[in-house]
């Protein structure tokens, strides 16, 4: 499989500049999310990749070699598009196979590939209906279908699953994720949802505005967020961001807001040493408050609403004027209207620049 | 107090329900009262014309007498003109006539809408110009063809004479005449084809033709797998009017042709209304519109039945994907 590597595209509508330089360089086999708030140009790198958009500037190279001036379909990669884009007046067979028979490949060949596939996603007694009699799950497992049968290096999804409801999206998302596992392919997935992004993603890509904010492990993004878009954009229910103010006191450094008080840690006072901007934003993970008081730094909280969701409940409380959000055991009975002390430990504070955003 | 309180209610309801038929019956009338000024204007305007025209066509009837001094002649009119060489011919002029246009006027306007599809500055100006033919009078058509075809002073023999080549007998060669007229209609009525065509292909779905893009298939291979396919209902349908269009066209033919030289451009609404005017006979030219009708009729039905075999089909894939969902 080739490794892909976006050196510095760019792409403008007209005088609308869509993607400043973007500069990417994705791993050989590797299941690349790109996450983003819809308009953050993840789609529009999408299809320059595949070919249906032309590049303002830059190159794309495939293994060193550049692909842009190539067509799509020289380009080696099939696409998964969000409406399934399927040919409504073929059956599903001829759905499956019209790249290969484009390409003349032997008869036998095709309807040999076509039926390996049709099983492997559970599609053969399909395969002689017309698109607009399948449901929405069906033809999201033809439209893959048709992209495996191409057995292209690359494989470019576009939102495919936001056609689908919720029970069927999460069915499909497993499905995914074992397809994943067991095809050794270069797959390049763009959705908005970052619960997709957490789950199929060796390597997420947060887009904000045609810029990548941050890349790495699902795990990287959800502990160490490089900002607070980031930090806001993934992990649910959201992150908590407080304004507050740091102050040194008792040879440490504590960061202070309306109703809060709460002590950094050592090796964020040293970060911060000699370097301390005035107003920053707190942010805290719903899962980090305990319900122990004792466990790390106190803090108090106005119980407004509890949401159950089953085995956890979310609350919506208040700390001062802000919002905060907490998840919380819901084995424990919860009164709204009362306030509470929760334990928040330090380590589970980041700190982030109210001007700029960026991680402190 | 709480019986009393349940029971009011349903008294209210049933006296309503004793009173309902009436009502029932006047909600029912209402559409039907709506409708009959465009019925009583339907009646007029078509249904009695009709009439009129069916029970003139087993008349011999001469424009000198009134229509009750005419004599029942029965089905003599339609028997005699199948007999009619001349009338046979006419017909014969007006199949060809109307299947080379349509296939000319299917073929290059769709060929116009595939090309003319994209995204380039000026291409609104461009398609409004393309669709200005259609909006002229025939007569006018008519006249501004004929004097292009004019054998000295027509820009076309004259710009033959240009080139240095023999000008050519545009109206009056019996084998020139018919294809002179086809240029002129297929002039004119290009337009609607393409802008149907047009229209079609810019509803068809962006991603399908993304998805063949990336599938590997070249324009050509676009247009013949996914495009033509896609747009083939659109299609049958607007030729379906074209044809019915092309059998009934007259003003042109009248002021380029008058159907002659001989009889090499007479189609039939051009011989009906010879034979009205010309030879006077009011029902052999009544029996002649009503086979033309027939035609027309025939034509029209395979239409509603296309469109009807299109909407179960329609209906049953959607079922169906109910059933799969």
């Amino acid at each position: 499989m080739p490794k892909i590597h976006f050196d510095h595209i760019e792409k403008s509508f007209g005088t609308v500049r869509v993607l400043p330089p973007l500069d990417l360089q994705l791993n050989d086999g590797e299941f690349t999310v790109l996450v983003g708030p819809s308009g953050c140009g993840k789609s529009t790198t999408l299809r320059i990749l595949a070919g249906l958009e032309s590049l303002s500037a830059g190159e794309i190279y495939f293994d060193d070699a550049p692909i842009s001036h190539l067509a799509p379909k020289d380009r080696d990669l099939a696409m998964v598009f969000q409406d399934y884009a399927l040919y409504p007046h073929m059956d599903i067979a001829r759905n499956m196979s019209f790249a290969l028979r484009l390409q003349r490949a032997p008869r036998a060949e095709i309807a040999a590939k076509v039926q390996r596939v049709a099983e492997m996603l559970n599609i053969a007694h399909l395969l002689d209906r017309k698109p607009a009699e399948l449901s929405g799950g069906q033809r999201q497992r033809v439209a893959m279908g048709r992209a495996l049968v191409r057995d292209a290096s690359t494989f470019l999804f576009d939102e495919p699953l936001s056609n689908l409801d919720a029970k069927l999206r999460a069915k499909m998302r497993t499905e995914l994720a074992e397809m994943r596992d067991t095809l050794d392919k270069n797959m390049i997935y763009v959705t908005h949802d970052q619960i997709e992004a957490m789950t199929l993603g060796d390597r997420i890509v947060v887009m904000s505005e045609g810029v990548i904010q941050q890349q790495g492990s699902p795990e990287e993004l959800f502990k160490t967020p490089a900002n607070q878009f980031v930090a806001g954009f993934i992990g649910s229910p959201t992150m908590n961001f407080l304004g507050g103010s740091l102050a040194r006191e008792a040879d440490r450094l504590w960061v202070r807001g309306d109703g809060f008080l709460l002590p950094l840690t050592d090796e964020q006072s040293g970060r911060l040493n000699g370097n301390t901007p005035g107003d920053v934003s707190v942010g805290i993970r719903p899962s980090s408050f305990s319900a122990d008081p004792k466990v790390g730094a106190p803090i108090e909280l106005h119980l407004a609403v509890s949401e159950y969701l089953g085995a956890q409940s979310v609350l919506v409380t208040r700390c001062g004027e802000e919002e905060v959000l907490v998840e919380y055991d819901s084995a424990t009975p919860m009164k709204s209207g009362v306030s509470m002390t929760f334990g928040v430990r330090p380590e589970d504070i980041m700190l982030f620049d109210r001007a700029s955003g960026a991680r402190l | 107090m709480v019986s009393h309180e349940l029971t009011t209610p349903d008294l209210k309801s049933e006296r309503r329900v004793r009173h309902a038929p009436r009502f029932f019956n006047m909600n029912r009338l209402t559409p039907y009262f709506f409708l009959a000024p465009a019925g009583a204007v339907l009646a007029v305007a078509l249904l009695y014309p009709i009439g009129y025209m069916i029970y003139a066509s087993f008349l011999s009837w001469n424009p000198s007498q009134r229509i009750h001094e005419a004599d029942w002649i029965g089905l003599r009119n339609y028997t005699n003109l199948l007999k009619d060489p001349n009338f046979i011919e006419s017909f014969f002029v007006t199949l060809k006539f109307a299947s080379v246009v349509v296939t000319l006027e299917m073929v290059i306007g769709v060929g116009l809408a595939l090309l003319l599809d994209r995204k380039i500055r000026g291409m609104s100006v461009l398609r409004t110009i393309f669709i200005l033919p259609m909006m002229i009078a025939p007569i006018v058509v008519g006249l501004m063809w004929r004097y292009m075809y004019h054998p000295s002073v027509g820009i076309l023999n004259r710009t033959l004479k240009g080139w240095g080549l023999d000008p050519i007998p545009w109206l009056s060669d019996p084998d020139w005449a018919l294809p002179s007229v086809i240029i002129a209609d297929v002039w004119q009525w290009t337009p609607f084809i393409f802008i149907l065509s047009l229209a079609a292909l810019q509803s068809l779905p962006q991603s399908a033709l993304e998805a063949s893009r990336i599938d590997g298939a070249s324009t050509w291979q676009q247009i013949i797998h996914i495009k033509l396919p896609l747009m083939l209902p659109v299609l049958i349908i607007a030729g379906l009017l074209r044809l019915i269009d092309a059998f009934k066209v007259l003003e042109v033919i009248l002021v380029l042709t008058n159907g002659g030289p001989g009889l090499s451009t007479e189609i039939l609404s051009l011989r009906i209304s010879r034979t009205t005017s010309e030879f006077r006979e009011l029902g052999e030219a009544a029996a002649m519109s009503n086979y033309l009708l027939l035609l027309l009729l025939i034509i029209t039905l395979g239409m509603f039945l296309f469109n009807k075999v299109m909407d179960m089909r329609q209906q049953r894939l959607r079922a169906a994907a109910q059933e799969a969902g």
